[in-house]
């Protein structure tokens, strides 16, 4: 099957006006095979890639799972929009390579540097981050990976999950799949069958990762889903961070974005993962933006292992996701740290799962909630103790802030206990930006506009804490955008 | 005592304001001059707390007549931060928790809008705490209490403290201080008192509201007003305060008529 070579469309910028500044589209030669899931596409996709045999069928039995009679799009959470129609998106899409592969950054296309060094990203290692490598994915593909034969001599793997299947297939043929099998929900199915690439991280025993890793999500072609693939395995007494970053153009259609994250953490482990969410959230009407449908999980499965999840979603017009922690060692650890915010007509449905199956096994689950405009903001987190959880501790907390009168807020925490040991804490608030606080801040000479941030960052203050610095500084930048234009 | 011959920096005329249904000022005038301290002094639900919110910009308050003058110009239709830029600085009476909102960094920040306001250079991290140890210490400020949220866990007393402290550092032109004394044991309301007194100066005006004569003995007034129903009934000097103290306010509670003569202007004749 010949796949056809597109140039995506031209910006509609002019006619989407709005505050979104990474909004713009880069205007580069795609690889798009036609709209449409079948068996072809997934054999085509798993070609494209040179995947070996295994990966194929794993991917087959996944899209055969998925087209099964009842299956369906989970329904439970608070989260409306008209049906997708999945024959209506292209399941792939990749900026044209000259010849083969980049080998290196001098050989990745201008336009693409220049289209993440708008984003912030430079990829040029003379002016990378400092302290970060990044793996930068632009629609489908990893366009550009930094920093990459410094980690080789550490024995840390980082770099695009198809160039793992390729390199390391008994390590990704080991894990993949083995924290969210390919039957876990409907888009953790579909992603199975059709990711196209995302990033793979491995870290040696005993290594302390010395770099932020981090992963820049695109998505640039319009009609087009974006599925990576995140895959990160600390090995015993290794440390690892690691940071997404995701921003979209804007589009009057909506893009599904339906990733899967699998992490995990063996003995003495730990894994922090932390994600700055800024899909296009639609315009002020509610016209196009991304839906943001994802599943994230991690296992602590080594004995006093740790995974903490940190999370700031600004963007997306539903957000539907639930980071979540298998506390299967011993003294395990899990860590949820989450601000969402809806303004205008976004949705959010979001929060976590912490499993609680070892002895001693702990976690902390912190979650920060804003709404403000028409915006519906969800809490929803489960806990489970399970019998053999000997001595588990959650505290959980729900913090929700209202700004104006059409917003809501919501917390639905489940909490299942089946281990008479179990020491559960679980705290709730629901507050308004108070006029007596604005007051007293403008009365100190701070404008209103200003106040009401310093408020609202304060009510984030123990989330964004948990962030690495320089990222902590970009969050809350972000949040101060996100919510230009709701004061008064 | 002072006696300013130009304009005063606050002038309240006929001020009628109300909450709801309830009217709370009742004809206030007013006049206060570089230089001077002004207390005014009244039984509960007389209006004390009305009038310096309503001067600073607190919303939920409807003026139905009258104005206020600061520096000449009416400040009714600005907001509380521009009057606040303006010069204009209320200790308040119950100072609200800010949770996640460090006082360094608040004070910090409010510093800089105020001297941006006045066109005075930013000042860098290192003076600023340098500017904020020295106050804090003359204030016997707990330095503990800058990194922690404003006035979060803070004791009555150490609120109160906070309010001047940022009196101290913010610097204002009109300091209006709302029952500032109120729930301090003495060796705090010196200290309160003291920041007062060093904050006082020739260009400088405060208007302190009160129920008690006790803090009076520390910050010694050039006027004393006796707010009752909205109104001010009574002006006089220092001693006034002392003739409240021993009769309360009973006997100033007399027909209106007689109470406006004396009101007029807010000065003694």
């Amino acid at each position: 099957m010949a796949a056809p070579k597109v140039i995506s469309r031209t910006s509609t910028q002019e006619e989407l006006a709005s505050d979104y500044k990474w909004g713009f589209v880069t205007e580069i030669e795609a690889d798009v095979p036609p709209k449409g899931l079948n068996e072809d596409v997934v054999r085509l996709i798993s070609a494209k890639k040179g995947e070996p045999e295994w990966m194929t069928e794993w991917r087959l039995k996944a899209y055969r799972y998925w087209t099964s009679e009842e299956y369906r799009e989970p329904r439970w959470s608070k989260v409306s929009f008209p049906p997708i129609d999945y024959q209506d998106i292209h399941y792939y899409s990749a900026p044209v390579k000259k010849e083969k592969g980049p080998e290196s950054l001098d050989e990745v296309d201008p336009e693409l540097v220049a289209a993440f060094n708008k984003l912030g990203i430079p990829l040029a290692e003379q002016k990378a981050l400092t302290g970060v490598a990044v793996d930068a994915v632009f629609d489908s593909v990893s366009v550009a990976t930094t920093y990459q034969k410094q980690l080789e001599d550490l024995g840390i793997i980082f770099g695009p999950i198809s160039e793992a299947i390729q390199k390391h297939p008994e390590l990704v043929k080991k894990y993949l799949g083995s924290v969210v099998p390919y039957s876990d929900n409907f888009y953790a199915t579909l992603n199975s069958a059709v990711f196209s690439d995302g990033t793979f991280a491995y870290v040696p025993p005993g290594v302390r990762c010395p770099v932020e890793l981090m992963t820049y999500f695109r998505m640039n072609s319009e009609g087009t889903g974006q599925f990576e693939r995140t895959l990160i395995i600390a090995d015993k007494g290794s440390y690892v961070s690691y940071l997404e970053g995701c921003t979209a153009p804007m589009r009057k259609t909506t893009q599904l974005h339906a990733a899967v994250v699998e992490l995990i953490a063996l003995d003495d482990a730990e894994i922090k993962y932390s994600t700055l969410q800024n899909w296009y959230p639609g315009d002020k009407d509610g016209k196009g933006g991304v839906y943001n449908f994802v599943t994230k999980r991690g296992k602590a499965a080594g004995k006093n292992s740790k995974i903490s999840w940190t999370q700031v979603e600004t963007g997306s017009a539903i957000t539907w996701k639930y980071p979540s922690c298998i506390l299967q060692g011993d003294n395990s650890v899990g860590e949820f740290y989450s601000v969402a915010l809806c303004n205008n007509h976004q949705q959010a449905d979001t929060g976590t799962k912490m499993i609680h199956m070892g002895k001693n096994t702990r976690s902390t689950i912190i979650a920060k909630g804003i709404s403000a405009g028409e915006g519906q903001n969800t809490y929803r987190g489960l806990v489970k103790i399970m019998p053999t959880a000997t001595n588990a501790r959650n505290f959980t907390r729900c913090d929700s802030l209202l700004i104006g009168s059409k917003c809501g807020a919501h917390t639905v925490p489940y909490i299942e206990v089946r281990n008479p040991t179990a020491h559960m804490e679980h705290e709730a608030t629901t507050s308004k930006v108070s006029d007596d606080q604005l007051f007293y801040l403008m009365q100190r000479g701070i404008k209103e506009e200003d106040a009401q941030y310093m408020i609202i960052n304060g009510f984030c203050k123990g989330v964004f804490a948990e962030l690495p610095f320089e990222f902590a500084m970009e969050a809350s930048q972000l949040l101060k955008v996100s919510l230009e234009g709701t004061v008064g | 005592m002072t006696s300013n011959n130009s304009r005063p920096l606050l002038e309240v005329r006929d001020l009628h304001v109300s909450v709801g249904d309830n009217e709370i000022l009742d004809g206030m005038n007013l006049s206060v001059g570089l230089g001077e301290v002004h207390a005014i002094m009244g039984p509960n639900g007389s209006g004390k707390s009305t009038f310096t919110n309503v001067v600073a910009g607190r919303p939920g308050y409807t003026i139905d007549r009258g104005d206020v003058l600061y520096e000449g110009e009416s400040i009714l239709g600005m907001f509380p931060d521009e009057r606040a830029r303006k010069g204009i600085f209320l200790a308040m009476q119950y100072p609200v928790e800010l949770p996640g909102i460090r006082n360094r960094e608040f004070l910090r920040t409010a510093l800089e809008a105020l001297r941006e306001a006045r066109g005075e250079v930013k000042l860098s991290v290192r003076e600023f705490n340098k500017m904020l140890e020295e106050k804090a210490k003359a204030m016997d400020f707990d330095p503990d209490l800058m990194k922690r949220n404003v006035n979060e866990g803070f004791s009555g007393g150490e609120k109160k403290r906070n309010e001047i402290l940022q009196l101290s550092v913010l610097d204002p032109k009109l300091a209006l201080l709302d029952e500032t004394d109120s729930g301090l044991d003495i060796d705090a309301l010196k200290i309160v008192a003291n920041g007062v007194n060093a904050f006082r100066g020739p260009d400088k005006a405060i208007v302190l509201v009160t129920h008690y004569q006790r803090i009076l003995n520390f910050i010694k007034p050039d006027y004393v007003h006796v707010l009752i129903e909205g109104r001010i009934v009574r002006s006089g000097a220092s001693d006034l305060a002392h003739e409240l103290e021993a009769q309360g306010y009973e006997w100033l509670r007399e027909p209106a008529e007689e109470a406006e003569t004396v009101g007029a202007t807010g000065r003694p004749s």
